[in-house]
């Protein structure tokens, strides 16, 4: 980590972990656990031990889960079983004490954008509590075909390439798509079009509304050595500058990390099949193997809460362990 | 570390199965007695190797994915662009024409290399 005193590990769970700028960085590693719930500007922390003890804020008016990165069809030996890892998110999702009302998948829903690999995971989200399952694509939901598949299949009604936005219980939701057009030695991309798009969507809501964008890459510079950010995601962000809560939610780099800065939290959930190394932490960012009896302790899916007047969203990672 | 071999074999076989098919015409022939060039580029880490290859006008290359996660082979100017390639697969491409070719993965867009056809 090149900037050590400027990250915080997410595993202060005395109810103070923020520093005294109002400006924190903090990281949960794959596994850990942890929720963060901001309140009027003050973010707090608790490990999932402490769920018990939350009481009412574990009983939101909206709750609902993120998954991401099930890369049905990989099977190469950091998970020959992606199925089965994939079944075993959907049973813990099951086992939530509060039923999410709905599912976001965060992209590369599939390993080689072959149909058969699609058909398996709408399968199994089929099992799912939650019956609504909102996507964005990945870059390997694209592959061969510029995404024509993934819209005829996900993204009915949607702009562009695929991205809209929804509400759910006064919370704003924006799906955005940030793995089109890629430029050599680039990072993930919004475009001008979807910007557009955005900048009009946000336009005519209140401040007070909370706000959740998800998206497949992060949208903050989480590692941009290994394409791990997205190049005009300033962008986006300012059109958000305005609202007093507002949640990212990404994917792609197969492990937890939270950041906030501001009015936002960052949050990337972990993959419900691989997990890819630390940035930095090893020569690529392919696929990690870890000893068959961990690998569930490193995927996961990940549980958000809204409670109504809290102007925060509680964000739940648990693994699969 | 696998073993570049079947590679040198498949593009062998290619060189062999184009003269072949040439059927005695006198192009073919004299153009499978140039000994067609070939050279390689392997896919390993989220990265081309060589990055940078320089070849003679006329050369085939192939590239092999050897990672645990699918690549391309894409050129930045749409000259050329495989399929996406699984683990251990293969795509060549045959710079007929001088010039400087970059290319990219259009899935991992932090990998980039360039052939330079003199």
């Amino acid at each position: 980590m090149s900037d050590k005193k400027r990250d915080e590990l997410l595993n202060d769970h005395n109810h103070d972990g923020i520093d005294r700028r109002g400006f924190l960085k903090c990281m949960a590693w794959a596994g850990t656990g942890a929720l963060c719930v901001m309140q009027g500007g003050v973010l707090k922390s608790y490990s999932l031990s402490r769920m018990p003890e939350l009481g009412p804020t574990a009983a939101g008016e909206l709750s609902f889960v993120q998954i991401s990165d099930s890369h049905m069809g990989f099977n190469k030996a950091a998970n020959p079983d992606v199925v089965g890892t994939l079944k075993a998110a959907v049973d813990k999702i099951n086992g939530l004490a509060m039923p999410p009302e709905f599912m976001l998948h965060t992209g590369d829903i599939s390993h080689l954008s072959k149909p058969e690999e699609f058909d398996t995971v709408d399968q199994i989200l089929k099992s799912a509590s939650a019956k609504d399952v909102f996507f964005v694509p990945g870059e390997h939901d694209l592959l061969n075909d510029d995404g024509k598949q993934y819209l005829e299949r996900y993204g009915k009604g949607a702009k562009g390439a695929g991205w809209y936005s929804f509400d759910k219980k006064g919370v704003h939701f924006i799906g955005l798509v940030n793995v089109m057009n890629l430029k050599a030695g680039g990072l993930g991309t919004l475009g001008h079009e979807q910007l557009e798009w955005m900048e009009d969507d946000v336009k005519h809501l209140k401040h007070s509304t909370p706000i959740v964008v998800f998206a497949h890459i992060p949208l903050w510079s989480v590692y941009p050595e290994w394409g791990w950010g997205t190049e005009d995601s300033a962008q986006a962000l300012a059109y958000l500058k305005k609202f007093g809560s507002v949640t990212v939610l990404n994917g792609h780099i197969h492990q937890t990390m939270q950041k906030v800065e501001g009015n936002v939290t960052f949050h990337t959930a972990a993959s419900t099949a691989f997990p890819q190394p630390a940035p930095g932490k090893a020569d690529s960012p392919g696929p990690m193997k870890v000893p068959a009896e961990q690998l569930k302790s490193v995927l996961g899916i990940t549980d958000v809460n809204y409670v109504q007047g809290q102007h925060a969203l509680a964000v739940v990672d648990s693994s699969l362990a | 570390m696998r073993k570049s071999v079947s590679t040198a074999v498949l593009l062998a076989t290619l060189g062999f199965g184009i003269a072949g098919l040439g059927g005695g015409t006198g192009t073919f022939t004299a153009r499978a007695q140039q000994k067609p060039e070939t050279a390689e580029v392997k896919i390993d880490n989220f990265s081309f190797g060589p990055s940078e290859l320089m070849v003679p006008v006329g050369t085939t290359i192939t590239w092999t994915n050897r990672d645990d996660i699918p690549h391309t082979v894409v050129s930045t100017d749409k000259l050329f662009k495989s399929k996406v390639l699984d683990t251990d697969e293969k795509f060549s491409f045959t710079f007929s024409k001088a010039g400087s070719y970059p290319y990219f993965c259009s899935i991992h867009p932090k990998m980039t290399g360039k052939v330079v056809a003199q």
